[in-house]
């Protein structure tokens, strides 16, 4: 990976969290306002909603590693 | 049952997660040039890209619900397999054996073998290696079929081609470096899609006190809920094990046979930047290792308070009157995951199946590619020639997995075998590996002879007690035993037989020169000392924190 043109790793995962909180935050927006036919236990703490937004935090982070790292 | 329902965030999840990981694989394609790129990552990662591949490529979907499912069966016991069943042996790896492996410049372990020893013992692991890959990776898409059919109705054929024929592309393209990244976005994938799991299940029963309180309640006569304070009396905890069982069995042989000497995890090493790198390697892992039973652990005691509260109406699933215990993490999922996070649960089983699948590969087409064909049947070939071999290998590989996954479905009993395999390889090679590394006077033919006693003996052992040739109160010398009581002491016997032949063998055989031996063996090779290396840049400095944190995690939960 000392490879300078090559993006590193963190770069993807960052990518790949950024992408699946973001469709997890949307789902929990959409069920805010479309409540689900079943309910989960703990549904009422839209779990989707923070967490999805948890995972966009974590892979903005993993972006600016990646930035940092790559000259 | 009911099988998941999935909404469109959920597919959209998933779906993005195969295009992603196809995506890496033609990104990495441009740098993948030589066939030290496609085998060895080009030997350029950092120690914490090797040390979360190291980590993941253990880290399959297979371990996660089975050992959840294994929590729910023998309680926490099960935590030995992430201590005492890890940490000791990556941290020798990474202190005693990597200055051997990774300065000899070798490829594969069994590499290793014929610089030590001789062709023979290392075409013979070689051969072993690769038959035990490519199973286990088709028992692997196996189940993961089974999980995706059972669970999400998904149709079996279509899921088990699909993932195969994912991993074929990105495999093929890019070797070992794509495999290390989907490795990685893997161990995220794990956390962030099931750690939630056992969050929700805190909230729900008051917390961990809350939890181990409720355990113990159900179970006054074994502990379920300890890890040493009853493994004095097998009668007394889950497992049925005695402390001797879990230290010889699984804490010495077994761990380390599997965490020193297969090539698996250990290639993820060789793929480091220099020799610091890769001692640290093992080293960071059993950071990462040490929180994993945060995951399953606490989930499996989750669900054993479940199971037991009639009003949570939480159930296990039960296959013809057998409890299905690897159902425990789909239905906590089922139970706490709204839509989209669905969607990520099962994505990150997926990856943790795929990812696995994609290990077992990569590590086969290089030990088939150097270790047989070019030592057996092209000593000539070029490097060029090698890459293509390696890519027609992945593909052949893969092929032969799903071939495999189709054989186990006819036959699901070879799940059974599953655990003999690994002690049939790793448990006797670790015998020959410690002794090849730290006993000079043993011969190439000693270990040969010892090799082929030992994986000779442990599947001796395992058909004995399966088709009642003798009782299994034999190997574990104790009246009563779990199944897995038995993997330990099978291990533990096959080692000793293994070091007893190599030992009595290499008394009577010609021994190498000691001069031919420099590189390959301790006290015959000169060792670089870091004295004027900083405190904080020694990798012993890190295994001694790595150390410290597995005996308080022993002693808070003894």
């Amino acid at each position: 990976m000392s490879d300078p043109r090559m993006k590193t790793i963190w770069f993807f995962v960052g990518l790949m969290l950024l992408l699946m909180g973001a469709l997890t935050f949307l789902a929990g927006i959409y069920q805010i306002f479309v409540p689900p036919a079943t309910h989960t236990i703990l549904a009422e703490s839209h779990p989707n909603v923070w967490w999805g937004g948890l995972m966009m935090a974590f892979g903005a982070i993993m972006y600016l590693v990646d930035r940092k790292q790559t000259p | 049952m009911h099988t998941i329902g999935l909404t469109p965030f959920d597919w959209l999840i998933i779906v993005s997660y195969f295009g992603f990981v196809i995506g890496i694989g033609i990104y990495l394609r441009s740098f993948t040039r030589s066939h030290e790129d496609f085998f060895l990552a080009g030997r350029k990662n950092s120690s914490w890209v090797a040390g979360l591949a190291f980590l993941s490529a253990n880290l399959g979907a297979l371990e996660l619900l089975g050992m959840a499912g294994n929590t729910f069966k023998y309680g926490m016991f099960v935590a030995h397999f992430y201590w005492i069943g890890a940490v000791p042996a990556m941290l020798f790896l990474g202190i005693y054996m990597m200055p051997f492996y990774y300065s000899s410049k070798i490829k594969s372990v069994p590499g290793y073998l014929k610089l030590r020893f001789d062709e023979k013992t290392r075409v013979l692991n070689g051969i072993a290696f690769a038959f035990m890959t490519l199973l286990v990776s088709g028992i692997n898409l196996y189940a993961m079929a089974l999980v995706l059919h059972t669970f999400i109705g998904w149709n079996w054929d279509l899921s088990m081609w699909v993932s195969a024929g994912t991993v074929a592309v990105y495999v093929t393209l890019s070797g070992l470096l794509s495999a290390i990244f989907t490795e990685i976005i893997q161990f995220f994938l794990i956390w962030f899609g099931l750690f939630l799991v056992a969050i929700f299940g805190m909230i729900e029963l008051g917390g961990i006190d809350q939890i181990f309180h409720r355990v113990n309640e159900l179970y006054t006569s074994v502990s379920y809920t300890t890890l040493w304070s009853s493994s004095g009396d097998a009668t007394r905890n889950g497992m049925m094990v005695t402390w001797s069982g879990i230290v010889l069995g699984l804490g010495f042989v077994l761990s380390f046979g599997y965490w020193t000497t297969d090539f698996l995890v250990v290639q993820r090493a060789f793929s480091a930047k220099d020799l610091r790198s890769a001692r640290m390697t093992p080293i960071l892992a059993s950071f990462f290792k040490m929180a994993i039973p945060f995951i399953v652990i606490l989930t499996g005691l989750i669900a054993i308070v479940l199971a037991h509260d009639p009003k949570s109406g939480f159930t296990l699933l039960n296959d013809g009157g057998q409890i299905n215990y690897d159902s425990t993490l789909p239905l906590l999922i089922v139970r706490y995951y709204p839509a989209g996070l669905v969607g990520l649960g099962i994505t990150a089983l997926l990856a943790g199946f795929m990812a696995g699948q994609a290990g077992n590969v990569s590590a086969f087409n290089t030990v088939w590619t150097y270790d047989i064909y070019q030592s057996v049947i092209n000593r000539n070939a070029s490097g060029k020639h090698l890459l293509w071999m390696g890519r027609v290998a992945t593909i052949a590989g893969i092929l032969i997995s799903v071939g495999t996954a189709y054989w186990a479905k006819s036959f699901p009993s070879i799940m059974d075998y599953m655990q003999a395999i690994f002690s049939w390889v790793n448990a006797p090679l670790f015998a020959t590996m410690l002794l090849g590394m730290f006993v000079w006077w043993i011969t190439p033919n000693g270990a040969f002879w010892g090799l082929v006693a030992g994986m000779c003996s442990s599947f001796f052992l395992y058909l004995a007690v399966k088709f009642d040739w003798f009782a299994q109160s034999l190997i574990t010398m104790s009246s009563v035993q779990s199944d897995m009581a038995a993997n330990f002491w099978r291990a533990w016997w096959a080692w000793l037989i293994c070091v007893l032949v190599t030992v009595g063998v290499s008394l009577l055989t010609k021994r190498r020169p000691k001069e031919e031996l420099v590189g390959l063996v301790k006290g015959l090779t000169p060792e670089a000392s870091d004295r004027d290396v900083p405190l904080v840049r020694r990798p012993a400095f890190y295994a001694v924190i790595s150390l410290a944190v597995f005996l308080l995690l022993n002693i808070i939960f003894w």
